[in-house]
């Protein structure tokens, strides 16, 4: 049932038959497991949003999908044909990217330096500046291109770390959703980018958040992860169930959360547990 | 071909400071070093490895004392050796440990002047205390060459690994995510850090020697807003500062590294003064 809904709910180019699936991944640290048998599907133009109490190995999972500490289990990623392609080709845009403001390199640099092999200290082919230009306008903001990156405000700078992620296009984009330092039409603008984006292409797409509002607006799925996968399913199958959200204190989370949003949202929220408009309210956003 | 070079010199530059070879030997390397510096010196100051490379070159020290007591072996083929194997040690332990990356480097970098210090006074410390302070005018015509292997090397390697070197200095989660393998990269790039410190420490010396790879490019920070200004302009500072440091140096007699790390600071103040102008 479900997934037949997922398939059919993309859009143009976007075909719904590829996907992407983490298979009893565990990372452990000494004897600590921080992570143990998660197994999670994802198919294509979708977006999976994970939510967990702190330290419950959401960070972990990013870092683990991205190699970059040694996990046990397997990360496979299916194209449409169902012929096995390995490892999928991952873009990820980072919670906060901590890096020194001082330093003298530009939204183009950083594009030469992704993109192509000419050093970017010596050459900047105009081709790579092309196409640079090309993934920024997606997010709107080609006009960054020869700002420092420094220089760039957290909203601005999370758009082009999403049109580098883009660039070449991901089967899996993995968010680490910012915790401050956006202001809120930043965020509106960036997710309705993602949305955009889900619909358009063969990507699959991972956020770790902590703001359940833009959960509910935006996410297909939610994981409720707390060293394995406690629970899964529509935003208001796991939202709506209390005793998990009670189990891992997050009820006060979420309601902190939608006090900051002018209980605009808080609205929306109720409505999408009690009966289930949340998909026309998803719609709405999207055109927006 | 050295003779070229002299001729050259004689030619074009027919000035007292340029009648002596050692002179000219002095310049030639000064030209292959300073830009090195400056190159290098753009990612140090970027991943804050002012500290780390430092600590490379009291490895390298240790290293020349290895190098001098095992004898046979030249004492700077056993430095390179010493002071590579100490960088790729240091270089994985950050990256595979929890400690901060400083309490690693001071671990390190104490133990490797210790174990050099020791080395070097039970065979006679004087003959080798040169290092502490280096001297740019004694350098042999068959250094010169190996320098200009060093020369071709560095550059070479630095058009082919910067990109990711400059990736992994913005954020290693955001390298590795676009399938850079970023502890081979740190690896690379604290290699010719090694290489490029061991085989100048004899003529610069372990107090100062990291002066020459952080001025130029801290100096440049304060004016440059991309990656080509911050090189081309570390990399004037750092030829413009070695220069001028070498010809003043000739005529205060003073000690020429000295004399060009102080120059590089000079300009550093004067740039860090008018940053304003260019943020």
């Amino acid at each position: 049932m479900t997934e037949s809904r997922y398939h059919t709910k993309c859009e143009g180019k976007c075909c719904g038959f590829c996907c992407t699936r983490i298979e009893k991944l565990g990372v452990s640290k000494g004897s600590v497991e921080i992570l143990e048998n998660v197994n999670i599907h994802i198919h294509c133009g979708e977006l999976t949003a994970i939510i967990g109490p702190n330290g419950g190995g959401k960070s972990t999972l990013l870092k683990a999908l991205l190699g970059e500490v040694p996990h046990s289990g397997q990360l496979k990623y299916l194209d449409s044909n169902g012929s096995r392609t390995g490892q999928p080709v991952i873009g990820y845009v980072p919670q906060h990217l901590s890096f020194d403001t001082g330093t003298p390199a530009s939204v183009s640099d950083l594009f030469v330096a992704s993109l192509s092999k000419s050093p970017a200290w010596l050459l900047k082919p105009r081709s790579v500046r092309k196409r640079a230009i090309e993934g920024l306008r997606k997010v709107k903001a080609e006009h960054l291109l020869d700002r420092r990156l420094g220089a760039l405000s957290g909203g601005e700078l999370q758009r082009v770390l999403l049109a580098l992620a883009l660039d070449p296009v991901p089967n899996l984009l993995l968010l680490d959703e910012p915790v401050s330092g956006i202001d809120q039409g930043g965020l509106e603008l960036f997710y309705n980018t993602v949305a955009e984006l889900r619909r358009n292409y063969d990507l699959s797409i991972i956020l770790v958040s902590h703001d359940f509002d833009l959960v509910s607006h935006y996410a297909d799925r939610v994981i409720l992860l707390n060293r394995t996968v406690i629970a899964s399913g529509t935003p208001q199958e796991v939202f709506g169930n209390e005793n998990t959200m009670m189990t891992f204190g997050i009820t006060s989370l979420f309601t902190g959360a939608s006090q900051s949003n002018n209980g605009k949202c808080d609205a929306d929220h109720q409505c999408s547990i009690a009966d289930g408009c949340f998909d026309s309210d998803k719609e709405d956003s999207d055109n927006a | 071909m050295l003779e070229l070079w002299y001729n050259a010199v004689d030619f074009l530059l027919p000035f007292e400071w340029t009648k002596y070879d050692f002179m000219k030997n002095a310049l030639l390397a000064v030209l292959l070093l300073t830009p090195l510096f400056g190159l290098l010196g753009t990612m140090v100051v970027s991943n804050k490895m002012a500290f780390f490379s430092d600590s490379i070159g009291h490895g390298a020290f240790t290293g020349i004392a290895i190098g001098a007591l095992f004898g046979g072996l030249q004492p700077l083929a056993g430095a390179i050796l010493f002071s590579v194997v100490f960088a790729v040690v240091i270089t994985v332990i950050k990256n595979k440990s929890k400690a901060s990356t400083d309490t690693i480097i001071g671990v390190f970098s104490s133990t490797a002047v210790a174990l050099g210090l020791i080395l070097l006074s039970s065979g006679g410390f004087n003959k080798y205390s040169s290092y502490l302070v280096g001297d740019l005018l004694s350098i042999a015509p068959m250094e010169l060459l190996l320098l200009f292997i060093s020369f071709i090397s560095v550059i070479a390697l630095w058009l082919l690994i910067f990109n990711k070197v400059f990736l992994v200095s913005i954020n290693q989660s955001l390298a590795a995510s676009r399938g850079i393998n970023t502890l081979l990269v740190d690896i690379l790039f604290t290699i010719a850090i090694a290489v490029v410190v061991t085989i100048t420490i004899q003529w610069v010396g372990l107090l100062i020697i990291n002066s020459l790879i952080v001025l130029p490019a801290a100096a440049s920070r304060n004016v440059t807003r991309n990656v080509r200004q911050y090189h081309a302009v570390s990399v004037i500072i750092s030829m413009f500062s070695g220069i001028s440091g070498l010809i003043a140096s000739y005529y205060l007699n003073a000690a020429t590294g000295a004399t060009i790390v102080l120059i590089a600071a000079v300009i550093f103040f004067t740039l860090f003064f008018i940053r304003r102008r260019f943020a």
